[in-house]
């Protein structure tokens, strides 16, 4: 469903990523660990192309979303391709001056076309699978974080995707409000949703998760089935960042 | 004792104390053609702050392109009319024109220099208010699929509106101060008027006084709709 090859990108002379290649396949979950500054976040923005990547191919569902067009036919393209991938960011990025109902309905109502009344049916259901069914009528500052976040998740599913992206979804929040954002993720999960997640919560991690890749200093360290990744991890850098973790 | 207020009370030309003292009854009788006159200061701004938006929107959206076609000549535009006095944009239309064959009205003139001095000052205004849209905003956006134009119009521009209200206000404020420029190329506003009846009356202090208190009521006004208007955009992020 999602396949990176060789993926290389650099800001200015900091090389961060270094030929990063994996594969989620449909209806799996992939989670991405890794110490701060390893990469992680920029290899998922690159898949919806929120940054450039400067060598490799990232196919999703069979289309390259860095195809090689020029200028207005890549706008194009790109925006074909993001529709079909829903991404959620660490700091939830609601539209302030929409309804949670609006932020939902906004972009099927103009992108899809579809009626406000089918709309508003799509939102509810989501919201009701997100348990903020009461707060429809809500603007996001009367949300907690963990409120917002889950808005967040009921918009990029309103698009109907066939990935998620998640990019440290839990880690502006207060602890308090972690499960709650991770109770949702889970039930994606279990209605086989294709998942690739980059988080610093290794108990979710492990319980989510299809497939774990340790990632540090912009290339995949180790990569392996949870149990192992966790349990009995075979490099000594691995074994180091989850005894930081863990120790805390 | 006394004689010497009395020298202190001698004016050179025979002025006695009585003239000196303010003349209320002039400011009376003068107000009503100062009255007129306020409402030309209004025409003349609110025509000039209509030129100045519709001029700054496209040259803020000019600013902010990557095409070099569009941003180039918007921040000539920028750089010139806020780096040079608007008395000498005046003048350029208004003495300056008819040699390069524009003829205008002071009024027109008026209306046009001042429209193009503040517009460069709103398209700063304009410009600082979009980008100060968080860019997380614009990359949710983009994520679900809109594209540029779609995200500018539907996420960027409505939390810019709320943004551009106070430094647009500020620039407005100020363009009704500076639309006492426009005397100079004999338009009949309220600086005008003052300095005619100055000429006529002799009593500088009264007119201008009566002036500035013309001037103070429009730009109360003014702030007050303006406060309005923001409390009207006011949400919390």
């Amino acid at each position: 469903m999602i396949s990176l090859k060789d993926i290389w990108k650099s800001f200015g002379d900091n090389q961060v990523l270094k030929g990063i290649s994996l594969e989620v396949e449909r209806g799996k979950i992939l989670v991405i660990i890794g110490p701060s500054g390893s990469g992680k976040s920029t290899l998922l923005r690159s898949i919806n192309h929120l940054e450039t990547i400067d060598r490799g191919e990232i196919w999703v569902d069979g289309v390259q979303v860095n195809a090689p067009l020029k200028g207005r036919k890549f706008e194009k393209h790109i925006n074909r391709v993001r529709q079909e991938m829903g991404m959620v960011f660490q700091h939830f990025n609601l539209f302030p001056h929409m309804t949670v109902m609006e932020n939902i309905t906004m972009a099927p109502m103009l992108l899809k076309k579809i009626p406000r009344e089918k709309a508003d049916a799509q939102a509810r259901g989501l919201l009701e699978k997100v348990d903020l069914a009461d707060k429809m009528n809500c603007y996001p500052v009367q949300l907690s974080g963990g409120q917002k976040q889950r808005v967040a998740i009921a918009r990029a599913l309103a698009m109907e995707p066939k990935v998620m992206l998640f990019d440290e979804v839990t880690s502006a929040l207060d602890p308090e409000l972690i499960g709650e954002v991770n109770k949702v993720m889970k039930r994606l999960a279990s209605e086989h949703m294709t998942m690739l997640i980059v988080t610093h919560e290794m108990r979710f991690a492990a319980e989510v998760a299809d497939h774990v890749i340790f990632m540090a200093d912009g290339v995949i360290i180790e990569e392996g089935p949870p149990e192992e990744i966790f349990s009995n991890p075979a490099h000594e850098r691995t074994r180091r960042f989850l005894f930081e973790v863990f120790k805390s | 004792m006394s004689g010497r207020s009395a020298g202190f009370r001698f004016i050179p030309g025979g002025t006695t104390i009585e003239e000196t003292a303010v003349d209320y009854q002039l400011i009376i009788k003068v107000a009503p053609f100062f009255a007129k006159a306020a409402w030309s200061t209004v025409v003349v701004s609110f025509l000039s702050f209509a030129l100045g938006l519709s001029i700054a929107f496209p040259a803020a959206f000019c600013r902010l392109s990557q095409n070099r076609f569009l941003q180039i000549p918007a921040r000539v535009y920028v750089s010139v009319f806020r780096g040079t006095p608007c008395l000498i944009q005046l003048f350029v239309i208004y003495f300056g024109g008819p040699q390069i064959g524009i003829q205008l009205e002071p009024f027109m003139a008026g209306v046009l220099g001042l429209g193009i001095n503040i517009g460069s000052y709103m398209t700063e205004s304009i410009r600082g208010a979009i980008l100060a849209v968080s860019r997380g905003q614009t990359e949710a956006s983009r994520s679900l699929g809109l594209n540029k134009f779609q995200t500018m119009r539907k996420v960027v521009l409505p939390q810019a509106a709320g943004l551009m209200i106070s430094p647009l206000g500020v620039n407005t404020i100020a363009l009704i101060k500076g639309s006492s420029l426009v005397s100079a190329i004999s338009v009949l506003e309220l600086a005008y008027t003052a300095h005619r009846f100055t000429n006529s009356t002799y009593r500088p202090f009264e007119m201008f006084i009566l002036a500035s208190t013309f001037y103070l009521v429009i730009i109360t006004l003014t702030s007050k709709a303006i406060r309005n208007l923001n409390g009207r955009f006011a949400y919390e992020k």
